[in-house]
């Protein structure tokens, strides 16, 4: 099982926080459809629950830093950044 | 219910804009085989289907449909976006600039409107996983052909990544339909409907279609 070769998340810069969200989400992706029909594969539940948790520290660690990418892990203070900032459509950082 | 993620499932970053490599790609979001019809197709089958496992691959494919819609609306997007009317019509985007300028309308590269004729929910498990088997496939030979048509390494990156989804995909339904058929009387998988009629796992079906 692939570990944390990346580092702390919390030490990454935006555009690497967001690159290893993308890697272990599409971890998280790829095991699901292959668990929709290998539900009783244990050492897959271990690689999902593995992956899963890498997920959601990362989507919470660039909510507060970077903005949300998720509404679950929006923060209003004193702006609603969910919709000002950059769609992933826009390129550059997304 | 769903729930957006702010973020590409692929990146895509087209620095390159070219209305050409566009009018061939808009296949993949509204053409025969593209995305739109993928989602759609998967997501409209599951109500249907009696397994619950398979209806899961539905839901979790036909939802990983709808990010690659993104990845090439934004594909699509990137390579006309700044273009002038004129380059766009050196291009020979202008019929599609006329009816659309440059936002994202789903249609096959020759022009065709998107319709849920392009994809079949029949209510039949093994009809539509056949239906799905061969989607994939046919989704994967369009990348194909796109990636001989593409050369710009912006553009084929994310393709190649779509692609790959497409023979995963493909696997999963294939293991899809082994689940339904080991569900089914194994004299003939085919005899009857085992979303319509019940009694189709031992034989005794009343689908008056074998007596």
């Amino acid at each position: 099982m692939m570990t944390n070769q990346m580092g702390d998340v919390s030490q990454m810069n935006q555009a690497q926080l967001l690159h290893w969200i993308d890697m272990v989400s599409f971890a998280v992706v790829e095991i699901t459809e292959y668990l929709d029909s290998h539900p009783k594969d244990e050492e897959a539940m271990k690689y999902f629950n593995y992956y899963a948790k890498l997920r959601r520290e990362a989507l919470c660690v660039y909510g507060e830093k970077y903005g949300p990418l998720t509404i679950d892990t929006a923060n209003p203070q004193q702006y609603w950044e969910w919709a000002s900032q950059p769609w992933p459509w826009e390129g550059g950082s997304c | 219910m769903w729930n957006y993620e702010k973020r590409l499932q692929y990146p895509v970053n087209i620095t390159r804009p070219n209305a050409k490599l566009a009018q061939i790609i808009i296949s993949q979001y509204g053409g025969p085989d593209g995305e739109m019809g993928a989602s759609m197709r998967y997501l409209s089958q599951r109500y249907s289907m009696p397994f619950r496992k398979v209806s899961g691959i539905l839901t979790d494919i036909g939802t990983e449909e709808l990010a690659h819609l993104e990845m090439v609306a934004t594909i699509v997007r990137q390579l006309t976006k700044g273009l002038s009317a004129e380059e766009l019509e050196a291009a020979g985007f202008a019929p599609y600039y006329v009816d659309h300028t440059v936002g994202i309308w789903p249609q096959a590269a020759g022009g065709i409107p998107f319709n849920a004729c392009e994809f079949q929910s029949k209510g039949d498990a093994i009809t539509d996983l056949f239906e799905d088997m061969a989607a994939e496939q046919k989704a994967r030979t369009t990348y194909d052909n796109i990636l001989r048509l593409v050369k710009d390494p912006e553009v084929c990156d994310p393709i190649r990544f779509l692609r790959q989804r497409e023979i995963v995909h493909f696997q999963r339904f294939g293991e899809g339909l082994r689940l339904v058929q080991d569900e089914l009387d194994s004299r003939n998988f085919y005899v009857c409907n085992p979303e319509f009629d019940p009694g189709c796992a031992d034989g005794t079906c009343d689908c008056n279609c074998n007596k």
